[in-house]
């Protein structure tokens, strides 16, 4: 009896979905407008043509994303940890990072890479790059750190203050207890939410495209100016998707475990 | 011959709430001294202040004729020679029973893995542990947890051993086996204060019982007096009630 009703489910999610589809489908192919949005959007030729080059670009974002991610799991941990520093004598350190979080997570984050890019070179000092992409990644690693410190502050506050006491209480010293009990466990808890911010970063990398730097976005731009086509665009949105999907399903499968896993202690 | 321990007048409040309002105690080597008294009475804040995870508010504490309550003392290296073992175990879950144990020798004593792992398997096969060694805390049961907490404290070879309620967490039948090591400790010679609801092992282990009661030792001695023969109306109402609770 449970197998057939099995089936029936399985039967009525794939009628729902497929009417479902249908009806959008067909919505957006009767528009008024259709025929222009598909000969502008979704050319074929133009896709074939424009692909080899965003691709190429693409290999851009991938790098900016690589090492910005690098740099923001360094200094976020150290700004998470600056911010529970214990004691009156640490209050200026904690004031800093608390000024920090707040205003990076304030501004815009196309502000920050508006103003390094541009400001950033300006200055015209000896030694400082003068590489868009480098002020771009600056200015992400800026903004995501204050970000994923946030991540990291609410892990290590989640671990109960007992295992603090106790590690203290074996004469271990304060960092010795945060880098050995408080962060490993801390670290294994945000493990999801950090990868979540990640996939933001991911598509974030498009912004830096707006100093100049050639990355997909700002390719498919120039694909779109040269041919009166925004295919590229397109082009462009199924290279981050196809990135961006996977990490998100291996968010989804870590949360999934995760709670499995403490449902199983629990039991 | 300076004492073990000695508690001399200790005030501690959280906020408004006073919970010891002038502790005075004092233990021998070797002797093994049980709190008991009503949740609530201060034995758990007793213990934590002797371990200076709870700072004083007025009064001393001195261990081997040291005052650890003095302004600058390194309070690492008092902790290293005071043992403290929680209700909750407070494993570390991320750890094997191994990395548990050796974790504090190595940091806090320098000692090199070999020899912290020589010594902890030592010491869990000493409480019957040793095939446990390279599990994680959360599939052992809570008797196993609490003996290598146990274990975990001795490991640093300490001088003082405090015990807060240790089997209080523990399913009944778990009881007895944790109670076993801590006599086991007792007849070693292990310097021991050990807050418990536990009267009969008190009478047993005990070499002399504190009754605590909103925050001062009210009245203490032999266990046999403390436990058939008290003086204080307080603690006759006390034992009556862990005596209709079935605990004596």
């Amino acid at each position: 009896m449970s197998g057939g009703e099995g089936r029936r489910a399985i039967l009525v999610a794939v009628v729902s979905t497929a009417v479902f589809f249908t009806l959008v489908g067909l919505a957006i192919t009767h528009a008024p407008g259709w025929p222009e949005v598909r000969r502008t959007f979704f050319d074929w030729g133009q896709f074939k043509g424009s692909l080899p080059e965003i691709s190429h670009a693409f290999l851009l974002n991938v790098k900016i994303f690589c090492i910005a991610e690098v740099f923001i799991l360094v200094f976020a941990l150290l700004l998470a940890v600056i911010r529970s520093l214990p004691g009156p004598a640490a209050l200026p350190l904690r004031l800093v990072g608390i000024a920090y979080a707040d205003f990076f997570r304030g501004v815009p984050t196309i502000l920050v890479i508006a103003m390094l890019g541009f400001g950033a070179p300006a200055l015209r000092l000896h030694h400082i790059p003068l590489s868009t992409t480098f002020w771009g990644i600056v200015a992400l690693v800026l903004v995501y750190t204050a970000y994923v410190s946030e991540v990291y502050r609410a892990g290590i506050e989640s671990v109960h203050h007992s295992q603090t006491a106790a590690a203290r209480s074996l004469g271990l010293t304060h960092w010795q207890a945060l880098r050995t009990v408080v962060l490993p466990q801390a670290v294994r808890r945000v493990i999801p939410p950090l990868l979540n911010d990640f996939i933001g970063l991911q598509k974030d990398t498009a912004l830096v495209g707006f100093l100049g730097s050639v990355e997909a976005f700002k390719q498919s731009q120039i694909d779109a100016a040269a041919t009166f086509n925004y295919t590229s665009y397109v082009a462009a949105a199924l290279l981050f998707v196809a990135l961006t999907i996977p990490l998100a399903r291996f968010t989804d499968w870590l949360v999934l475990r995760d709670r499995r896993r403490r449902q199983a202690v629990g039991a | 011959m300076s004492e073990a321990l000695l508690v001399d007048n200790v005030h501690k409040s959280f906020g408004r709430l006073e919970v010891l309002r002038g502790v005075d105690l004092a233990l021998a080597d070797h002797e093994v001294v049980c709190l008991i008294g009503a949740s609530g009475s201060g034995k758990s804040t007793l213990l934590r202040c002797v371990n200076l995870l709870e700072p004083i508010d007025a009064g001393r504490i001195v261990v081997e004729g040291v005052d650890i309550t003095a302004r600058r003392i390194d309070v690492n290296r008092i902790r290293r020679r005071i043992g403290i073992v929680f209700q909750a175990y407070n494993l570390f879950p991320h750890m094997s029973v191994l990395r548990n144990v050796t974790l504090a020798p190595r940091l806090a004593l320098g000692m090199s893995h070999t020899e912290a792992a020589a010594q902890a398997m030592t010491l869990l096969e000493r409480f019957g542990l040793a095939d446990k060694w390279d599990d994680y805390p959360d599939s052992l049961s809570g008797g196993q947890q609490q003996r290598v907490a146990i274990v975990r404290a001795l490991a640093m070879k300490p001088d003082l051993m405090l015990l807060d309620e240790v089997t209080s967490a523990l399913d009944p039948e778990l009881v007895a086996e944790v109670l076993e090591v801590i006599r086991e400790l007792a007849a070693a010679g292990m310097t021991m204060l050990v807050a418990t609801h536990e009267m009969s092992f008190a009478r047993d282990i005990a070499d002399r019982i504190c009754f605590l009661d909103a925050g001062v030792i009210l009245e203490q001695g032999p266990p046999e007096q403390i436990l058939s023969a008290p003086k204080e109306a307080r603690t006759q109402q006390f034992l009556e009630r862990i005596i209709e609770a079935g605990r004596l």
